[in-house]
């Protein structure tokens, strides 16, 4: 839309602008996968007929349980996502759709989660969890985050968009508020339901403090806590297995969003997120 | 939804079994860090396996918990949710936070027998020492370590300097320092004389090394003192700082631990302190000859030890205890010593272990690994004093504040003893 | 009184979200609250009430000052740096560049990366002489630089690592809203002669703005919320020169076990977050024009 109007060396200028930040923005990735393949000598020696080899990739598979961080990571996002989506639709289905009298006070409150996230209460949260005697428990991982405020917000959002008419229509065919919830808002929200469940599954993949703190053993880590622990050993960073690692933990989640990336960025627009 | 029920279910089933454990037997846990690369888990299960073959009334638990500080925290967190590991491996400094935590047990209430007392008396006194406190012995040196410099060879004998006579005393050390470094035409450096980190998690340690052949310390026998302010210290953090500033030999600002071996392999840094656990990993990555020396002195040559022990927690049942110590014991034997000794580049701590075929042979093959070893009667325990995590905070925040030029050596490391004496205040009474 | 039939339904509905909420938010604000007027509990000595005591403590405690300062500092850098850069990449997308596919991806990418993964690739990139970056400022005789190991420096290297970690995040939101703006608004603006830049101004930016709220929300959370690479990288240091809020509260209760004085620090945290949430619904939600 700008470019038509301005000259051709404006088009050039913004090209070349496009694809300078975007080599800047994925010059670390590269720098991984140039070392990843390489043996240890040629760290930051980009001499472009250094042998390849897969090495790396062994040696790291080898010396952490990574396959069971992996796991772990999986079961802890699918935990949380699911959940968030139960939990965050029926608060977010009340809100948008059985107002009462100070239903708006509470939802001002569940807002108060945005801004204090549960990191900002980790010292307390993780007493909490010790009192549970869940502590190094996947389930501990999940729980702060359960009740999203983000989640209901979003979720509120979609279901105020969702015509009367249609709510109305399934309840003269005699649904309860349930069926109604699952037969009417659930799926005509489906491309929120899919940008925030991504944005969760990123941010869970991702996560590292909380379940720094609240994991101690391999049978539960999660695969950031894992590769922080792989990669603070006392003789200092071998790169190589380092950027081996790296890779091998964002693999799935790399993979995942070049083949879905599309289909990402159009829930995000339908989503009516902004 | 499966995957929910799996990790609930999972999270159920796995607390049943801790719940039962099988009726003639005794289970036990034991936390370990590796703080060098390679798969070592490996190693520690083998042990592990070789344990059960021996003693098939034990099961071990092997579980790998990080880095030291993690291996701690996860120990002191699981101790003070009530299910403590039976075991562990931590830092031979943590012993006043776990005394002042009350979750170990001293090691002497389980040395019954003669066999057991020759036993301890075979560990090297230098590591012992660490581990006595109030006349108890609390634990028993298991990986140890201590910090040596490295040098390469080559740029020795580049700069007209004799590759066979590394540095003993610092003046030495400078004088070298400044032959070997290079600065290119536009006055850019590209080989410095020497690299010692001074990363967050690191410098406390080598800097101890620099206080020690200053012929000061860091704090008492009883951890409850510091002497940050002492002339001995001073001067060795002015030396410290000196070291770039003055002489221009060492990189400015912090230097960090994680990158300072590849620095060193990469020809940055023509002479390098680090551990000896960096041994092996020098030894397969630098591509030109290299020589490992003992630290030099000022005048007396002297290095720190570091590295963990292996403590028995008090909060596990007596039968726990007993077989905790019967694998202690296991762990701890000359020649499982020499073997992880070999696998990882730690010193083994007892005499004996030394006298091994495999200890000897690995010698014969990799004659800088004698070098510990010749180094541990010089050597001076790691600065240890209760909320040892704190004041050890307060002390590199210190000399960083130097070394960045933030704050004169004086004047930061007054105001880090006072901030000490306020947090060992509670201790002293 | 009569309960509604609205109120009874969203009594069930809200019950699951209510109970997680009181249990891992608003509990655990009150306590961080009662906490903070204790001394923390050691061995066999008990927690006894020290009223503000923390808080004397903490107003003497030099670390914690500059953690403050460097947090607000990060903030006040990394909030609008990161909201900028990813305005201008969702414009870049959204014009008729090359392969735009390939660039959005570029943008994205450190999204899909760990925080604590990527730091050790950014130490290397940061290593003074071998490093990446000081290998390019070397071509112009400026190498040499010890960014993670200088007071100067260090905490300025952690900021650019969060804005190229949230940029592209904060881009997706933006592309998303530009695309929903109807093609006949601008088209109008450019008949009448506007500028691209008169187009921006008049046309995109206050279409974009609640979008902008959006973003500046998270912004502001990620703002005090991701110290990771800290804890990779430097460790709150050297001399404290990269100490954030989060981290400090994260040493102090899980390194130094000292959980008062952390509670008393948390609350802290809470006020700054409490006084930044008011401003943003209190003021400039009032002054964005809504659906």
């Amino acid at each position: 839309m700008s470019a038509s109007s301005s000259s051709k060396s404006a088009t050039v200028a913004l090209n070349l602008l496009a694809w300078g930040l975007a080599l800047l923005w994925v010059l670390p990735l590269l720098f991984a996968i140039w070392t990843a393949i390489h043996p240890p000598v040629y760290v930051g020696n980009f001499d472009i007929f250094a042998p390849l080899t897969l090495e790396n990739f062994v040696r790291v598979w080898n010396a952490a349980p990574f396959d069971r961080y992996f796991l772990n990571t999986f079961m802890l996002v699918t935990f949380v996502v699911i959940s968030q989506f139960v939990i965050c639709t029926l608060a977010a289905y009340a809100f948008a759709v059985f107002p009462f009298r100070g239903s708006q006070w509470l939802f001002m409150l569940v807002l108060v989660q945005l801004m204090v996230m549960p990191e900002v209460l980790l010292v307390r949260n993780y007493a909490t969890i010790a009192q549970m005697g869940l502590v190094d428990t996947i389930p501990a991982i999940a729980l702060p985050y359960l009740a999203s405020a983000f989640g209901i917000f979003l979720f509120r959002q979609a279901f105020k968009s969702v015509p009367k008419e249609l709510d109305e229509a399934a309840r003269m065919e005699g649904a309860g508020p349930l069926k109604v919830l699952w037969r009417v808002y659930v799926p005509l929200s489906k491309s929120t339901y899919l940008a925030y469940g991504l944005v969760m599954v990123a941010y869970h993949w991702n996560n590292f403090l909380w379940p720094l703190v609240i994991t101690n053993s391999a049978t539960t880590r999660p695969i950031t806590v894992g590769l922080q622990i792989f990669s603070t050993v006392e003789q200092g960073i071998d790169w190589p297995t380092v950027t081996a690692a790296t890779l091998l933990s964002v693999a799935p989640l790399l993979i995942a969003f070049l083949i879905f990336q599309r289909q990402f960025v159009q829930s995000f627009m339908r989503s009516g997120i902004r | 939804m499966t995957y929910l029920k799996q990790a609930l279910l999972g999270s159920v089933s796995l607390s049943m079994l801790a719940l039962s454990p099988a009726a003639a037997q005794t289970d036990i846990t034991f936390f370990y860090p590796v703080q060098v690369g390679g798969p070592l888990t490996d190693v520690i299960d083998g042990y592990v396996a070789d344990f059960h073959e021996h003693h098939p009334d034990i099961r071990v638990e092997a579980v790998f918990s990080g880095n030291y500080t993690e291996t701690t925290t996860r120990a002191l967190t699981a101790a003070r949710s009530g299910t403590p590991p039976t075991v562990a491996v931590l830092l031979a400094t943590d012993i006043f936070t776990l005394m002042e935590e009350d979750v170990i047990q001293p090691m002497d209430t389980f040395i019954t027998t003669e066999e057991d007392q020759t036993w301890v008396d075979g560990f090297m006194p230098a590591y012992l020492a660490s581990a006595r406190v109030d006349g108890h012995l609390w634990a028993v040196p298991f990986q140890r370590s201590t910090a040596v410099m490295y040098y390469n060879k080559e740029a020795f004998a580049a700069a007209g300097l004799d590759p066979e006579q590394p540095p003993r005393t610092w003046d030495e050390m400078v004088e070298m320092g400044q032959a070997l470094t290079q600065r290119d035409a536009s006055g850019n450096v590209s080989q410095y004389g020497l690299g010692i980190p001074s990363s967050m998690n690191a410098v406390h340690w080598l800097f101890g090394a620099l206080v020690a052949q200053n012929g000061g310390m860091l704090s008492s026998e009883d951890g409850l003192h510091t002497f940050f302010d002492a002339p001995e210290v001073v001067e060795a953090l002015q030396f410290f700082v000196d070291l770039s500033t003055e002489h221009g030999i060492h990189p400015a600002g912090v230097l960090e631990w994680g990158t300072t071996p590849n620095d060193f392999m990469q020809g940055r840094l023509a002479m390098a302190w680090h551990t000896t656990g960096n041994l092996s990993n020098i030894r397969n990555n630098a591509t030109f000859d290299f020589g490992v020396a003992p630290f030099p002195g000022n005048p007396e040559p002297a290095s720190v030890l570091g590295g963990g022990n292996l403590y028995i927690f008090s909060g596990a049942t007596e039968e726990q205890q007993a077989a905790a110590f019967e694998f202690v014991k296991f762990m701890t034997s000359a020649e499982l010593l020499a073997d992880w000794g070999v696998q990882t580049g730690y010193v083994a701590p007892r005499d004996d272990s030394w006298e091994t075929e495999t200890l000897r042979n690995f010698v014969a093959e990799v004659p800088q690994a004698q070098v510990a070893r010749m180094q541990i009667p010089d050597s001076k325990p790691e600065i240890s004093t209760h909320e040892a995590a704190r004041v050890n905070q307060v002390l590199n925040t210190a000399i960083q504040a130097a070394i960045i030029g933030e704050q004169t050596p004086e004047a930061a490391l007054s105001a880090a003893q006072a901030e000490a004496d306020r947090i060992l205040a509670v201790y002293r009474d | 009184m009569k309960i509604s039939r609205n109120a009874l339904i969203s009594f069930f509905l809200l019950l699951p979200a209510a109970i997680l909420l009181v249990a891992f938010t608003f509990y655990p604000t009150v306590a961080t609250l009662i906490d903070s007027v204790f001394s923390t509990p050691r061995g066999r000595r008990p927690a006894a009430f020290v009223g503000l005591g923390n808080f004397e403590r903490m107003a003497a405690d030099p670390v914690f000052h500059r953690a403050f300062l460097n947090n607000l500092i990060y903030a006040a850098v990394v909030i609008p740096a990161s909201m900028g850069l990813a305005l201008a990449m969702a414009l870049l997308v959204n014009a008729r560049i090359k392969g735009r596919g390939l660039v959005r991806l570029a943008f994205f990418t450190p999204t899909i990366l760990p925080m604590i993964a990527v730091a050790n690739i950014w130490m290397f990139f940061y290593a003074p002489d071998l490093g990446l970056i000081d290998q390019f400022f070397g071509l112009f005789g400026r190498g040499g630089t010890n960014w993670l190991g200088q007071s100067g420096t260090a905490l300025w290297a952690l900021i650019a690592i969060t804005i190229w970690k949230l940029a592209g995040f904060f881009m997706i939101f933006y592309l998303a809203a530009l695309q929903q703006i109807p093609p006949s608004l601008i088209e109008a603006a450019t008949l009448e002669g506007a500028s691209y830049l008169q187009r921006l101004r008049r046309v995109i930016l206050p279409l974009l703005m609640p979008t902008t709220l959006f973003i500046l929300i998270n912004a502001v959370i990620e703002a005090f919320r991701l110290v990771d690479h800290v804890i990779a990288l430097t460790r709150g240091g050297p001399n404290n020169s990269t100490q954030l809020l989060l981290h400090y509260i994260y040493q102090v209760a899980f390194n130094f076990w000292d959980t008062a004085y952390a509670a008393a620090l948390s609350v802290v945290l809470l006020l700054v977050l409490a006084l930044i949430a008011l401003f943003q619904f209190g003021y400039l939600d009032k002054r964005i024009h809504y659906r």
